[in-house]
């Protein structure tokens, strides 16, 4: 039906590919915040950010600040979502919490998506035996579930919320990996590689300066898609005691004190565990939204 | 808990069955993820440690027993010498005594067992007959209200921590309603009452003939096998409706259109019949990351199985007993692995 | 012309609430005949097979103002009533047998179920006559056939099998949508002898759909030429040559001759007019 498809669109062509990209970038935008569930994620994500960077003046209370007399309060006034065992206010340390699960995310993802890049890039460039090393290494990793191979790097590194960025990181690049790989793929048979190659760039010239920057839109939108799985993770270590420790008020370890305490008193372990998932289902409704905006199959 | 998305599996799949086309290169293939699981676990447990004989033994230890261990493993020797001590123990089936048991890291594994595979294959039972229906219901309905309610419903449980829906399931189903009994498998009544023959508790009850232990034990498990199943039932439910959805715009759904089948035909017989071999893939693969999920579970329900004993080696810092069940789940995952591939090759007629 | 199996009258089909029209009032009658509908691809012609059986994408709209199969309003009955006259009384032949069939159902059990649909027939009896249909569209060792899975067949051989799965029910009318575009040239004309002999015997009427002018002067008794969705001229396919719709002729002169070659073929030149132009009314 051809004739029938009329494009719509700003009238003059592009005149330059800068111009062009930037229209796609917009088109792209204005889909991608055209649904409502993915701007109640960007939205959520939005206070997250806000929350950690303004922690001190968003808190009512030291996050650390003990008051034995008001130990276990409900959720009122003077502790909006109560205090815990040692009368701290849960509210002030969720607040504070905030910062160490962006930290963490931030900083799985900054590990993961260069090591992911670099044996993608390089196991797709150079194929053969590099390729078939690399890759089966990939599968190893890919064949355990996330998070029993994070507890055994744990286990070999000891507790703490830096060696458990670490493990997650180390558990998280194989599917990163395996994307830069097949873009690799692609981009290696591509013509203006081949040009590239005739005027005698070398092989590491070639993969930093062309292959590696047509790999990292995919693998960024790939991190993002992550991020809700690498908090999960994250709060599962804290929870059993294998990530930041007391009194570090991470929401995991939270949540793992208050189970001590739930029958009688269910905010110490309900509002941090609710915090998580308010946070890991924002970041999977972007993940959503991008996945849809994506697909062409949708439009 | 975390899930490939879904063309990655297909793809991957996909490629596992054109790369494995004959059965020698499947077995080499096995054999090389295998002998890589030995390397990684080996390098976890002997390599990473500062002192992988306080690794093992634990921070208070009798020197005699160091030395014991330190030449046990080789220390003394170079890493590849120290590797092949490695291979050949668990070859033979040695994966060193546990501290917190005092027992044959292999023998504590197999008792434990049977506790976690009873509450996995419960939950996957649970995810499969309410993720497909759901899938079904969400590829069908797409984009109207059903589909909506769908999606939000499976987001929550791919968001949820799997650990603080047990918590606050335990505040409401059991504290505050008494649908459900609490933790652990049965109540203390109940417990050592059956003789022990498969370890699953509710076979075990059924061929005793007890039936107030199998009520027990399933009053139980409901609430953890629920909780642990409902991401597994998110994801199940997903992959579903994307998979029905590339078949509901093939000519061939046209075809049964035209020849008269009503709509539930058409999805049923025609389209679900299609995307069966795919959702047997995702299952079997599903499987694997309920055994995940349940390290966090059992700790939640003091469920005496595999995931909480691993959590209890991994406080006390008992590192032959982490090595077994990391070895463990690795198998765990190549054996799924192969017998997704196996049912892909029984099941789909396209490949004969 | 005989009795009237199918009345279409100004019928439209368009996306985007009628926005886009894809069929653009479109009338025509068709008897027990063979009525060629022809155009290039996006013309419309398949859009307005599909409308008959009221099998639209999502999306589209379809306005008509009769669209009559013998005793039935097709555009007032409702969805249990269509699929009763689906299969059984109107059935449509898809262009391409690799995509158009069940990939993991038996060949012969496509066929059976037609048969099940709308015969109150045991599955033992709708199985033979599955075989029997297999015979009739002359597939050698038919038992054999009916259990394999539509990769291990080829191309015409899948064809012929949804020839059987869609005249097993005897049905008045069959559309042909394109029935031989996606084979191999060879089989292409087997296929099509094979359609007339059968169509020739049931004495139903077809709508064949196609992009091939010779083919369809040959096969069929009517042509309608269609042309951004508009019926723009419609004749006996023996007057062919007697064409005045520019476009028409200029189809008729891009098709090469054995007889008198010429050195190039002529290209078609579109006049913009021709979209503007009302349609033409087929008897």
């Amino acid at each position: 039906m051809t004739e029938a498809i009329i494009i719509e669109g700003p009238g003059a062509p592009p005149e330059t590919a800068g111009q062009a990209r930037m229209r796609a970038l917009r088109g792209f935008v204005s889909r991608f915040v055209s649904k409502p569930l993915t701007v109640l994620g960007l939205i959520i994500v939005g206070v997250l950010i806000f929350t950690a960077i303004f922690a001190p003046l968003l808190a009512t209370h030291s996050p650390f600040a003990q008051d034995l007399a008001n130990t276990l309060q409900p959720p009122g006034a003077a502790h909006w979502f109560g205090s815990d065992e040692y009368g701290r206010d849960i509210y002030s340390r969720i607040v504070y919490g905030s910062r160490y699960t962006l930290l963490i995310v931030f900083m799985v993802s900054v590990t993961v998506a260069p090591i992911g890049l670099l044996v993608g890039c390089v196991s797709g460039y150079a194929g053969g035996w590099v390729d078939t090393v690399l890759m089966r290494l990939t599968d190893i990793f890919l064949s355990f579930p996330g998070l029993a191979l994070a507890l055994a790097f744990v286990a070999a590194l000891g507790a703490g919320l830096e060696n458990a960025i670490l493990a997650i990181s180390l558990t998280a690049w194989p599917p990163i990996a395996r994307l830069a790989r097949a873009e690799t793929l692609t981009i290696r048979s591509s013509d203006y590689i081949a040009a590239v190659r005739l005027l005698g760039a070398s092989p590491l010239r070639i993969v930093v300066r062309h292959v590696v920057p047509m790999c990292l839109p995919s693998v960024i939108i790939r991190v993002t898609l992550n991020m809700a799985a690498i908090i999960l993770t994250a709060a599962g270590l804290g929870f059993l005691g294998l990530g930041a420790q007391p009194p570090v008020p991470e929401w995991g370890a939270m949540t793992s004190t208050g189970r001590n305490y739930l029958i009688d008193a269910w905010w110490l372990a309900g509002i941090p565990g609710g915090a998580i998932l308010l946070v890991s289902l924002a970041f999977n409704l972007i993940g959503d939204g991008l996945r849809d905006t994506l697909d062409p199959r949708a439009s | 808990m975390t899930f490939p998305s879904g063309t990655e599996t297909a793809g991957r799949y996909a490629a596992y069955g054109r790369r494995a086309n004959n059965g020698a290169r499947l077995l080499g293939s096995v054999l090389a993820t295998l002998f890589g699981l030995l390397v990684l676990t080996f390098v976890i447990g002997r390599v990473l440690p500062a002192d992988p004989v306080i690794a093992i033994l634990g921070d208070d230890y009798d020197p005699a027993a160091y030395q014991r261990v330190f030449l046990e493993l080789g220390l003394d020797q170079p890493l590849y010498v120290q590797f092949g001590i490695y291979i050949k123990n668990i070859l033979t089936g040695d994966l060193g005594n546990a501290v917190i048991t005092g027992r044959p890291v292999i023998q504590d594994i197999l008792r434990v067992f049977p506790a976690t595979m009873e509450l996995a294959t419960i939950s996957l039972l649970i995810a499969v007959l309410v993720g497909v229906p759901l899938g079904v219901i969400a590829a069908v309905n797409r984009d109207r209200l059903p589909d909506h309610i769908i999606r939000v419903v499976t987001l929550l449980g791919f968001s949820a921590p799997v650990f603080w829906l047990g918590l606050m399931g335990l505040v409401v189903f059991y504290a505050h309603l008494g649908w459900v009994a609490g933790s652990g498998r049965l109540s203390l009544f109940y417990l050592d009452l059956v003789p022990y023959r498969t370890g699953l508790i509710l076979l075990d009850s059924l061929l005793a003939g007890e039936m107030d232990v199998f009520w027990d034990a399933l009053n139980h498990l409901v609430l953890p096998a629920s909780i642990l199943g409902y991401a597994s039932m998110a994801y199940i439910a997903r992959m579903t409706r994307s998979f029905m959805l590339a078949q509901m715009n093939q000519e061939y759904i046209l075809t049964a259109r035209i020849k008269g089948c009503s709509p539930n035909a058409v999805i049923w017989k025609h389209a679900f019949k299609n995307i069966r071999v795919q959702l047997l893939t995702i299952v079997a693969l599903t499987y694997g990351g309920l055994v995940d999920g349940a390290v966090l579970i059992e700790t939640v329900f003091a469920w005496p199985g595999f995931g909480q004993y691993m959590v209890g080696a991994l406080t006390f810092g008992d590192m032959n007993a982490v090595l077994g069940c990391v070895l463990l789940i690795g198998i765990i995952f190549v054996g799924l692995n192969l017998l997704s591939d196996a049912l892909y090759r029984v099941f789909d007629p396209r490949t004969k | 012309m005989q009795e009237k199996l199918l009345e279409v009258e100004d019928l439209t089909v368009s996306f985007g609430r009628g926005k886009f029209r894809v069929v653009d009032g479109v009338s025509f009658t068709l008897g027990r005949e063979k009525l060629g509908i022809v155009g290039e691809s996006g013309s419309g012609k398949s859009m307005t097979g599909k409308a008959v059986l009221r099998l639209l994408p999502g999306g589209a709209t379809l306005e008509a103002k009769r669209l009559q199969h013998q005793e039935v309003d097709l555009l007032t009955a409702d969805e249990r009533q269509m699929r009763d006259i689906r299969g059984r009384r109107i059935s449509m032949i898809l262009q391409d047998p690799k995509y158009s069939l069940n990939p993991v159902v038996r060949v012969g059990e496509q066929i059976a179920e037609a048969c099940r649909l709308h015969q109150h027939v045991s599955g033992q009896e709708a199985a033979e006559r599955a075989v029997e249909m297999l015979a009739a569209v002359q597939i050698r060792e038919p038992k054999r056939v009916f259990d394999l899975y539509p990769h291990e067949i080829s191309g015409g051989m899948g064809q012929r099998v949804m020839i059987a799965m869609m005249l097993v029910t005897e049905p008045s009318i069959l559309i042909a949508d394109e029935p031989t575009s996606a084979l191999d040239v060879t089989v292409r004309y087997e296929i099509l002898q094979l359609l007339d002999g059968l169509v020739s015997r049931s004495n139903l009427g077809v709508v064949f759909i196609s992009h091939d002018l010779n083919l369809v002067r040959r096969f069929c008794d009517r042509v309608i030429i269609m042309y951004a969705g508009r019926i723009v001229e419609a004749l006996a396919a023996d007057r062919l040559e007697d064409a005045e719709h520019p476009y028409t002729r200029g189809l008729l002169a891009a098709v090469p001759r054995i007889h008198a070659p010429r050195r190039r073929l002529q290209v078609l030149t579109r006049d913009p007019l021709w979209m503007e132009a009302p349609g033409v009314r087929a008897p």
